[in-house]
């Protein structure tokens, strides 16, 4: 079969680099060539789906070439939705925003939705029906697939089971409903990679149901994070981003407590935070609820691994029963009873998010604070049974991944269909799903790659992008919307609806239908006309209003009754033993993203590493193991024979005794671009009580290897300069007991200011020059800044920056035009984080030694580079003190058909040996510009969005006109928090950043603490 | 064509001795014309033969500062009139940083005139010459001296050259002998 | 020789040219050097070995070199190790180490012509010449270093359809500037001085086809007086240019760092104390160069004890003025409590750096304090270990002001580590390599040493002895 081309072939930067690879450039050419003619196949023919697609309704009907369409659509995350506006250029989706309209979006992306387009264009994705290792067609699996049908009909589909991930697609839970009417034996399993059972299972003992919790943070006046990730990579993570912030905005400002096993955006973000393993998480839940009153729990110490996790970065571990800390941490919680969130994380035991229920029902949150949301697909633990044949209406429960494996084991399945999983990659190594499937004489798998999982089943279709066939999907609030596609399937996938309903009726259907028949149910609508008009409506939304998720009231006596007992493997460690925690990687969460070059190479937030995963130690461990960052150790359950090789990297602020392993990498037939970075952290993972367990106690070898990381960011300490500025709340006695107080929106008084600079801005000889049309600057507020990468990656989107790969990130030559810098705040024992692109300075250094012009001022004060005028003398670099200017050492930018179909057309695509830089996205202001001109009038202000602004889930950039004195960012820059990045330098900067706030009432140290 | 008396060429031993044949030769009749050839530069024989003042110090000067006032020029013709843009903030016409330039400038023309005006006013290269055709003059070259008498007015105007070769073998020529081209 | 006759002027004997010798034994020695007849010192070209074996070697290297760059070309400057932050590698350490070189040259000849120092006579010539190979090869690198080679020429002023011009503020187009208007001046210098001896030896050359080259690069030179008058006094007057020009083009390199706003390159003393690095680096190869000439073509008695121990001391006297450039540095550091100068100064003695910066202080400030002894002076074996040693330290001191100054700057954030690759090293020596096989190339085909001055400085002291 003909090889695909890989999208970034990191083998061919090793022949680059010259570092003596003997790979010879012959073969790869073909390959390339070969490459070429493949996407042409798919991308040659691009062009919208046949049936009628409608855009945006802000957008002008019908294609003007050249000029961009946006389409609203939804992107899937964990089966839940995500609205997204999606634009294209003639036909070609790409680039992703937010949608404005859709609760889980309001406008904003996180970075995995940005490199969607990269997925929905990777060359790499299967192409092809397969059985076994040999090409076939689609007309062969129909044949064979309607002939398991024949069997399995007779004992009613005893033997038939069904995989598939999270489900809310109204369309696809009535097609699965329609397989179990039709097959009254069959079942239906659930695989979730990226959560582990455990919140499900508790919200169920207490509400006998399966339940999703739904955060209102704008409506909390402190939140507690107990290793949740509220701002990760969640169907609802740039919503909890979004309203905390608005929570945070108000005056008294809201609160945020982290305590986490390893740094998170909610710890650089906290208040305070406290890093410590789960178990102690545990054990200060338990204390806390005793503290607030509840019945049957009593205060108690967890132990002498506590004792031994006595760090310098980890203080205030509960040995005793409760540390002052804790007492803190409870009246505030008290003191904003009804108005505070706990939200506890995958890593916890059912037992402490029983617990966490219990203080949250104490202190009156449920309802207000926090919403719990039934869901049907949902996925029960424990022992209810389920509920296979299911009518109609009648929410239908699925099993999960442990029963299935059992049942394969017990050769008890014959048919199995898996919709959209790997789990032979990404299920718990203790189920060792592989060897259970190969007790399954016919299984088919349908994904967008040909992975693990293909590769081991009899049969692999090829499935859609959600962007490329119809659907529906539920946000993580229950709000539906439909999921349009923008282009026709570029590799001839084939939509899950299509094989649903081949399963379930034995007949094809195209996916429009199928999703028009689910609505057409759903809405009762009289008369086509009628319905048309509210499809057309759903679609030029984006969202349908009106049908949200079913909210229920937990029963009082679950929360009275003791909660269950402690759970083993949450893991006393004993000895030398640790504690691995399992946790979804910033960047791939589970693996399914492995393939995307963007989100390969973006740094994490702290580690800075790109192309690889590593074991995260705290540096007290690192000692009392004897390792350096970088040491291969291999690690080793201590209850089974499972282990794993992972190089260490020793991060401040990690709890001492935890071992965070970041899922998703060491993927084995994950695509060109995933193969042979990280290692698979899976084979470690346990099952416990049907639950893959986020914790594991194990034993940590050192083997005396070496691993070399790619990090963007060598030094996070400050040495003593203040690029990234605090300051201190100072809250006038009135509104002291601020997390009692009503919120108010307004924020003026409580804004602390920045003292006056040490030195006054120093006199110019020279006249200031005068931008008399527009000035265009922008702020940055580091106090919205939660340090996503987002807006790192909708840079990269939208202006066709190149990926470099490993090699040559390390030696230095990324490419991002943004970067997030990341300093470590010792005496706040903190990470804060500092967006930082081209400052577009009015005295900019780079200028005046560039020998040919290629970097100068434009009548808008824009330092613009000028890519064919450039000559590569790098001076510009040299000269600019913020090191934000990227160089093309070789030709990184691809020009294969894939790369250039996604490219953005209004952005020049850099040739090698030339210097480039953020530009404002100068291609939108002159966009507007034009249509300005056009109307005759001012550009608006508001109407010029960057892309890296757009994006921002949290509204931390604003970008504007400074000669216009009422524009967002005008008043912006006139904040009394306001300041430039080395404005000693007098180099005049038009980015400028709004200092952190820090409150220094709300901290739960006593300041003699904060200063140890 | 018809070969002409180019010359008396007379070859002397020491710097000394041509000096003396000079000054006697030139005391005789004052309008002779002498050439001297050294193998390097014999202080006082150009007095002793009254060359003229020579005029490349002028010419060096003047190419100077036409090179400083071009160099300057064309930068600010560049930098204000032709191509203004805001470069980092800096005024168009910012002289300070367009004085190394104006000074490279001058030097480069002032050297090349120095050069080139000397290869001109010595007529150079001209690599086909009479005296080339003297006995030993290869020696020029190395440690003799040469005196050549030249015809003052046009040949056949009574140029006795068998005279000047008797006068210079009297002042301390080796040889002397006639040079045709 | 015919100097038979006793009239003929014979050197008496100075520290600056041993006695015994006429005009035309100068002559004959030097001129024979490049004509090969068969001296008392050796037995021709085909049978010096050394010579054939050097030139072999640096031929290879030059070959090397070439191919080398090809490659850059067709890669990309990321070949080198060169990265953001660190923009500037090897390339610009090696190009200021070269131009400094470069400088000894044009000093002795103009310079010291206008001091009318004696001593210069019979080292200007190869000083002149390495001058011009240093130079050439220094300005090489700059465009090597390019991200896109291919348009360097649009550093220059040329009339062009876009009306685009260079930008005159940037220190590389004063660079451009210097440098070649350096090159140039060099070249016509040199040549100049050349003119009589081409015309020398196309009169003592014995084939017809060397009378005919050297014939036409002597354009037909007679030694008369009249052109011995044009002759001196266009000379003189580009010995008097090149005085300023030789200081200013260190000067302009060292803008090229000053005007820079990161610690380490923003710093006023830049100019005088890269001109005194430059003459160090220059005197230093000048020595190094000398002794091997003087030992192979037996020369001890036109480059005599006296010549070495003069350079010798100028090169103490350049040490100590580096010494000082040293020391202000540190000094304007501490003095102006700037944390980016002050972090930058202690990063040199205790960063990635370190063993680079303690080594060229050891090179380059105390080991030349070996010079104040005259024994040391005059002991040709540790004068040309020593020079050696400078030029090392030189060119590790031009490393570390291009590379540790870049390595951590402003924000923390952005601070890299420069790694030299393979082609780093390859492009160094293989530089070395070109210069001495031009080197070699020359003291073949050319004179070594002015025979016109010569023949003028043994007149001279004859005339200044004889009563």
């Amino acid at each position: 079969m003909k090889r695909r081309p890989p999208l970034f072939d990191h083998a061919a930067v090793a022949v680059e680099t010259g570092a003596g690879s003997l790979a010879d450039p012959g073969r790869r050419r073909v390959l390339k060539l070969m490459a070429a003619s493949a996407a042409l196949a798919g991308s040659g023919c691009s062009e919208p789906p046949q049936e009628k697609i409608f855009p945006y309704v802000d957008m002008p009907e019908g294609i003007v070439p050249g000029d961009p369409v946006f389409y609203a659509s939804t992107l899937l995350r964990r089966g839940y939705g995500i609205g997204v506006l999606v634009e294209t250029e003639s036909g070609r989706p790409i680039k992703i925003e937010g949608n404005v309209a859709h609760p889980a979006s309001l406008g904003a992306a996180d970075a995995q939705m940005q490199a969607e387009i990269l997925t929905l264009w990777d060359p790499e994705r299967s192409r092809t029906v397969m059985q076994g290792q040999r090409l076939s067609t689609w007309p062969a699996l129909i044949d064979a697939l309607s002939q398991r049908r024949r069997e399995e009909e007779h004992t009613g589909g005893r033997r038939l089971r069904l995989l598939t991930g999270p489900v809310t697609s109204p369309t696809l839970l009535a097609q699965i409903r329609e397989v179990l009417a039709h097959f009254p034996e069959a079942r239906w399993h659930i695989h979730d990679a990226s959560d582990s059972g455990t919140r499900a299972a508790a919200a169920e003992r207490v509400f006998q149901r399966p339940v999703r919790t739904l955060y209102r943070l704008d409506r909390a006046r402190v939140v507690l994070s107990i290793d949740a990730e509220l701002f990760g990579p969640s169907p609802d993570g740039v919503r909890n981003a979004h309203d905390f912030m608005i929570a945070r905005r108000q005056s008294p400002r809201a609160r945020l407590y982290a305590l986490e096993s390893t740094p998170s955006l909610c710890g650089s973000l906290a208040d305070d935070r406290r890093a410590m393993s789960p178990l102690e998480m545990e054990a200060a839940l338990e204390t806390m609820a005793a503290r607030l009153g509840a019945a049957g729990v009593a205060a108690r110490s967890p132990g002498p691994p506590a004792a031994a996790a006595q760090g310098e970065h980890a203080p205030a571990v509960p040995t005793v029963a409760d540390p002052p800390w804790l007492d803190k941490l409870c009246e505030q919680l008290m003191a904003a009873r009804g108005a505070c969130v706990v939200a506890p994380g995958p890593s916890l035991s059912v037992r402490a998010h029983v617990l966490a229920w219990r203080i949250n029902a104490l202190l009156g949150n449920i309802g207000t604070a926090l919403i719990p949301l039934e869901q049907e697909g949902a996925q029960p633990w424990g022992g209810q049974p389920d509920v296979a044949s299911a009518q109609g209406g009648e929410p239908i429960y699925p099993s999960n991944l442990t029963k299935l494996v059992e049942a394969m084991h017990d050769r008890s399945v014959d048919t199995l269909i898996m919709l959209d999983v790997n789990p032979v990659y990404d299920a718990p190594g203790s189920l060792d799903f592989a060897e259970a499937l190969q007790h399954v004489p016919w299984s088919l798998h349908m994904g967008l790659y040909r992975d693990e999982t293909a590769h081991r089943a009899t049969w692999h279709v090829p499935m859609t992008h959600v962007l490329e066939d119809w659907s529906d999907a539920r946000s993580h609030d229950g709000t539906p919307s439909i999921v349009q596609p923008v282009i026709s399937p570029l590799y001839g996938g084939r939509s899950p609806h299509t094989l649903a309903s081949l399963l379930a009726t034995g007949q094809t259907i195209s996916a429009h239908e199928r999703v028009r028949t689910t609505w057409r149910g759903l809405w009762h609508e009289e008369g086509d006309d009628a319905f048309e008009d509210r499809w057309r409506t759903a679609l030029g939304r984006g969202v349908i209003e009106g049908v949200p998720g079913t909210v229920k009231q937990p029963q009082g006596s679950i929360l009275d009754e003791p909660p269950p007992r402690r759970a083993s493997t949450a893991g006393a460690p004993s000895g030398d033993a640790l504690v691995a925690v399992f946790a979804n990687d910033s960047n791939l969460i589970t693996g399914e993203y492995a393939n995307n070059a963007w989100l390969q190479e973006l740094p994490r937030p702290y580690t800075k590493i790109t192309w690889d995963n590593a074991a995260l130690i705290s540096p007290a461990t690192a000692q009392s193991h004897g390792l350096h960052s970088g040491d291969v150790v291999v690690l080793t359950a201590t209850d089974a024979p499972a282990s794993v090789r992972a190089p260490v990297w020793i991060l401040t602020g990690q709890a001492d005794g935890v071992v965070t392993l970041p899922l998703g990498y060491g993927r084995g037939l994950g695509g060109s671009t995933a193969a042979g970075h990280g290692f698979d952290a899976y084979p470690l993972q346990a099952v416990q009580e049907d639950i893959p367990q986020r914790t594991r106690v194990i034993t940590m070898t050192p083997t005396g290897d070496r691993h070399d990381f790619a990090r963007t960011q060598h030094d996070m300490d400050t040495h003593g300069r203040e690029p990234a500025r605090v300051v201190e709340l100072r809250r006038n006695e009135a509104s002291r007991n601020a997390t009692a107080a009503p919120p108010s929106a307004a924020r003026g008084a409580a804004t602390p200011a920045l003292p006056p600079r040490s030195r006054p801005p120093a006199p110019s000889l020279y006249p200031d020059h005068e931008y008399n049309t527009y000035a265009w600057g922008m702020t940055v507020d580091l106090d919205a800044c939660i340090g996503c990468n987002a807006c790192v990656v909708a840079c990269q989107a939208e202006n066709n920056i190149p990926v470099v790969g490993p090699e040559q990130v390390s030696l230095g030559r990324e490419m991002l035009w943004l970067r997030i810098d990341s300093y470590r705040d010792e005496t706040r024992h903190r990470t804060q984080f500092q967006p930082m692109a081209c400052q577009h300075c009015e005295n900019a250094p780079c200028e005046v030694v560039c020998p040919v012009g290629a970097t100068m001022h434009d009548s808008e004060g824009l330092n613009v580079q000028v890519y064919n005028r450039c000559v590569g003398t790098r001076f510009c670099s040299n000269n600019c003190p913020y090191k934000v200017r990227h160089f093309n050492f070789f030709q990184y930018s691809l020009t294969d058909p894939s790369s250039a179909a996604h490219a953005n057309p209004d952005v020049t695509v850099r040739q090698r040996g030339v210097m480039e830089k953020c530009t404002y996205c100068v291609q939108r202001i002159s966009h507007a510009r034009i249509q300005s001109q056009k109307e005759r009038r001012r550009i608006r202000d508001g109407e010029v969005v960057t892309a890296c602004q757009a994006t921002c889930p949290t509204d931390a950039i604003v970008f504007g006109d400074m000669n216009d004195p009422d524009s967002q960012v005008s008043r912006s820059k006139s904040s009394s928090r306001g300041y430039a990045v080395l404005e000693e330098m007098n180099t005049r900067p038009r980015t400028t950043y709004l200092a952190r706030i820090d409150d220094p009432e709300a901290g739960l140290e006593d300041d003699d603490d904060r200063k140890r | 064509m018809k070969p002409e008396l180019y010359g008396v060429m007379g070859r002397f031993l020491t710097p000394e001795a041509l000096l003396d044949a000079i000054q006697a030769l030139r005391r005789q009749e004052a309008g002779l014309r002498l050439e001297a050839y050294t193998p390097y530069a014999v202080e006082g024989v150009s007095e002793s033969l009254g060359l003229p003042p020579n005029r490349i110090p002028l010419i060096t000067l003047i190419a100077g500062v036409a090179g400083g006032v071009g160099g300057f020029f064309m930068q600010w013709y560049a930098a204000v009139v032709s191509f203004p843009v805001n470069i980092g903030g800096r005024p168009l016409n910012s002289w300070p940083m367009f004085v190394p330039v104006t000074f490279e400038m001058t030097i480069l023309c002032a050297a090349l005139a120095a050069v080139f005006g000397m290869l001109v006013a010595n007529g150079l290269p001209r690599l086909r010459h009479p005296v080339f055709d003297a006995p030993d003059f290869h020696l020029a070259t190395r440690d003799r001296y040469f005196l050549c008498v030249r015809p003052t007015i046009g040949i056949g105007q009574g140029f006795d050259a068998a005279h000047y070769r008797e006068a210079l073998s009297r002042l301390g020529a080796v040889t002397a002998d006639e040079v045709w081209s | 020789m015919t100097g038979s006759d006793n009239e003929t002027a014979v050197s008496p004997g100075t520290p600056v040219l041993e006695a015994g010798w006429t005009a035309g034994g100068v002559t004959d020695k030097i001129a024979g050097i490049v004509l090969g007849r068969g001296g008392p010192w050796t037995r021709g070209w085909k049978a010096h070995w050394r010579w054939r074996s050097a030139l072999l070697i640096t031929f290879t290297g030059v070959l090397v070199f070439l191919a080398s760059s090809t490659w850059l070309f067709m890669r990309g400057v990321g070949l080198f190790g060169v990265n953001i932050p660190v923009a500037w590698g090897f390339a610009l350490g090696n190009f200021v180490w070269w131009i400094g070189i470069g400088h000894a040259g044009t000093f002795i000849s103009a310079i010291l012509l206008l001091l009318r120092q004696r001593w210069r006579t019979s080292i200007n010539r190869y000083a002149e010449a390495m001058t011009l190979f240093a130079a050439g090869i220094a300005g090489l690198f700059p465009i090597l270093h390019l991200g896109r080679p291919w348009f360097a020429y649009w550093l220059l002023p040329y009339p062009n359809r876009m009306e685009l011009w260079p930008q005159w503020r940037s220190p590389l187009v004063w660079d451009i500037f210097a440098i070649s208007t350096y090159l140039l001046v060099s070249l016509l210098f040199w040549y100049v001085g050349l003119i009589p001896d081409l015309a020398s030896l196309r009169d003592k050359a014995g084939s017809r086809a060397k009378r005919l080259a050297y014939g036409l690069l002597a354009l037909g030179w007679r030694g008369e007086a009249r052109h011995w008058d044009h002759y001196e006094t266009a000379y003189l007057l580009l010995a008097g240019l090149a005085t300023p020009l030789v200081v200013s083009v260190h000067t302009v390199v060292s803008l090229d760092f000053s005007i820079g706003n990161t610690p380490g390159y923003h710093s006023t003393i830049f100019p005088p104390y890269f001109v005194a690095g430059a003459l160090f680096s220059g005197f230093a190869m000048v020595i190094t160069l000398a002794i091997p000439l003087r030992h192979y073509f037996k020369l001890q008695g036109f480059i005599t004890l006296r010549h070495l121990d003069l350079a010798a001391r100028v090169m103490l006297a350049c040490s100590l003025l580096v010494a000082y450039g040293y020391a202000s540095e540190i000094f304007t550091a501490y003095y102006s409590g700037d944390i980016y100068e002050i972090h930058m100064t202690e990063d040199r003695y205790v960063g990635v750096y370190a063993p680079v910066y303690w080594a060229y202080i050891a090179c380059n400030v105390f080991i030349p304090q070996l010079l104040w002894w005259r024994r040391m002076r005059r002991n040709v074996i540790a004068l040309l270990l020593i020079s050696l040693i400078i030029n090392a330290g030189m060119w590790m001191e031009r490393f570390l002001i291009v590379v540790q100054s870049l390595h951590q700057d402003f924000l923390p954030s952005s601070w890299g580590v420069f790694i030299p690759t393979f082609w780093d090293w390859t492009f160094l020596l293989c530089s070395i390599a070109l210069f001495v096989w031009l080197f070699l190339m020359f003291i073949r085909y050319l004179p070594l040493i002015s025979m016109a001055e010569m023949r003028g400085l043994v007149h001279d002291t004859a005339e200044e002895q004889a009563p």
